[in-house]
């Protein structure tokens, strides 16, 4: 954990099933402190599926997965550890409808971290402040765009202080004026230094943030490396075509 | 045609057709008021014994529900099971079987009061476990994920986070189920409990009026469930106001 070199995250021949659709061959992926990786790929490519096994929503069937440290089993004690470092936001928001955007915020640091209900609400106001809608802490979900729940919801993983955050395709349910928005706030959050793994397909963000580009198909790493060269020059046939096709429509 | 249904209606009911003996429940005589007072002392347990025996089957059916949404099989037999083997007992031999067959097979003795409760509630349950296993599967699987995503443990995800959704959507549901209960305390008459069947039964038994006083006993159950149906529907609406 010292070297800053080691991999906060080590996939190592990672497979994964769903009945008989392989929807992960072999994937071999590491991730360092700090690092911004953003992973994209046609849909059913297995980016999804790839993250969501990393905080176990996906339980892998063969290879390692070892997070800071811990290797990824159904073992309770590992996963809370895991999943206590490991943050997600979701394509679909996910906040909860039923609480106000404060208690969304402060029903993890309540409940999972033990901090009283003065802290709690503390911080969760800094996250808020951080994704710039303190004045949304007492509206519920609804009552927000898809802009603002986004925010929400980025700031809900922060109240749990993660190490890593992972992205599963943020801005893909937001209408286009809205998704501007968001990824400002994850393009401060990359300069803070937060370890971030994002599925988008939006490029421009890519290329601005990215230290490593990783492009999927049929389960498989297709293709990995630094955003200049990946983009310039792409390797593989598969991610020049897929590239027309998103920077092209 | 509909003011002409009110006038048979109430030309029935004012005795005009001859059959009817008011006399036997008319307040303003000394006889008919102390019989009817007597037939309203039945209110008490009837609303004792069916909320008691709701409150008992919403907890039991929450817990019947839980196994029956497990990922493992065992636990959804469990659930099976139990909704199954419960919900194809009619509830008057539940009642029989509780008050005369417990006490034999267990040595236990209930009074006749929680006799009733334990059968109401049993049978209950079932229904209420198919309503709230309905009601949680509505939460969407979003929900859990996002619980998984901050470490909630599972308890605290039900509680905070699926069961105040699940609630919500499951009233109409559960409001249903109550009128339902109060309705079938009537059936715990059978075995003595002081309820308002009961009481209208004891009645007849010494006025010999049955038109008159089932009359009553139907306005009885009439008038408490609407009261209770309008309740349940204050709720409703105020849970909606607060959100959703």
């Amino acid at each position: 954990m010292s070297d800053p070199r080691a991999p906060i995250i080590s996939m190592r021949n990672v497979s994964k099933f769903f009945d008989d659709f392989q929807a992960l061959r072999d994937v071999n992926l590491d991730v360092r402190l700090g690092e911004r990786v953003v992973i994209c790929g046609p849909s059913g490519s297995g980016k999804s599926t790839l993250i969501r096994c990393i905080n176990r929503l996906e339980a892998h069937e063969t290879g390692e997965i070892i997070v800071d440290g811990t290797v990824l089993t159904d073992n309770p004690k590992n996963l809370d550890k895991i999943r206590g470092n490991v943050g997600m936001v979701f394509q679909q928001f996910n906040l909860f409808p039923h609480l106000t955007v404060i208690d969304n915020l402060t029903l993890g640091p309540r409940r999972v971290l033990g901090l009283s209900d003065a802290d709690a609400k503390a911080r969760a106001m800094k996250y808020l402040e951080r994704v710039q809608i303190p004045d949304q802490a007492d509206k519920f979900p609804r009552q927000l765009s898809g802009g603002q729940q986004q925010r929400v919801a980025i700031a809900r993983s922060l109240c749990m202080e993660p190490r890593i955050l992972l992205f599963d395709e943020p801005t893909s349910a937001l209408d286009p004026e809205m998704i501007a928005e968001v990824l400002e706030v994850m393009t401060e959050l990359a300069a803070s230094g937060m370890t971030m793994i994002v599925v988008t397909h939006e490029m421009g963000f890519a290329r601005r943030v990215a230290d490593t580009m990783v492009f999927m198909d049929k389960g498989e790493i297709v293709e990995i490396g630094a955003p200049e060269d990946v983009f310039t020059a792409p390797k593989s046939k598969r991610f020049g075509t897929f590239l027309q096709q998103i920077l092209n429509h | 045609m509909k003011r002409l249904t009110i006038c048979a209606a109430l030309m029935l009911l004012a005795g005009c057709s001859g059959n009817w003996g008011w006399y036997v429940v008319d307040p303003t005589t000394p006889k008919g008021l102390i019989n009817l007072k007597f037939m309203l002392n039945g209110m008490y347990y009837t609303i004792l014994l069916s909320v008691t025996a709701i409150s008992i089957s919403v907890v039991v059916g929450l817990l019947v529900a839980l196994p029956g949404l497990s990922p493992k099989k065992g636990w959804r037999r469990f659930n099976r099971t139990y909704v199954e083997i419960v919900r194809a007992v009619p509830i008057l031999v539940l009642i029989l079987w509780v008050y005369y067959g417990l006490p034999t097979l267990t040595g236990i003795t209930l009074n006749v009061f929680w006799a009733g409760v334990l059968a109401l509630a049993l049978s209950d349950s079932a229904f209420q476990a198919e309503i709230f296993r309905a009601g949680i599967q509505s939460v969407a699987k979003g929900q859990y994920e996002a619980s998984q995503s901050i470490s909630l443990s599972y308890r605290d995800t039900m509680r905070f986070v699926i069961l105040p959704q699940a609630i919500r959507r499951i009233l109409p549901a559960l409001g249903n189920q109550l009128v339902y209960m109060m309705k079938m305390s009537s059936l715990v008459s059978v075995i003595g409990m002081q309820e308002l069947t009961r009481k209208a039964n004891e009645l007849i038994v010494s006025e010999y009026r049955p038109l008159e006083i089932y009359t009553v006993l139907v306005l009885e159950y009439l008038v408490l469930i609407l009261i209770v149906s309008a309740g349940v529907r204050w709720v409703e609406r105020r849970l909606q106001a607060s959100e959703i």
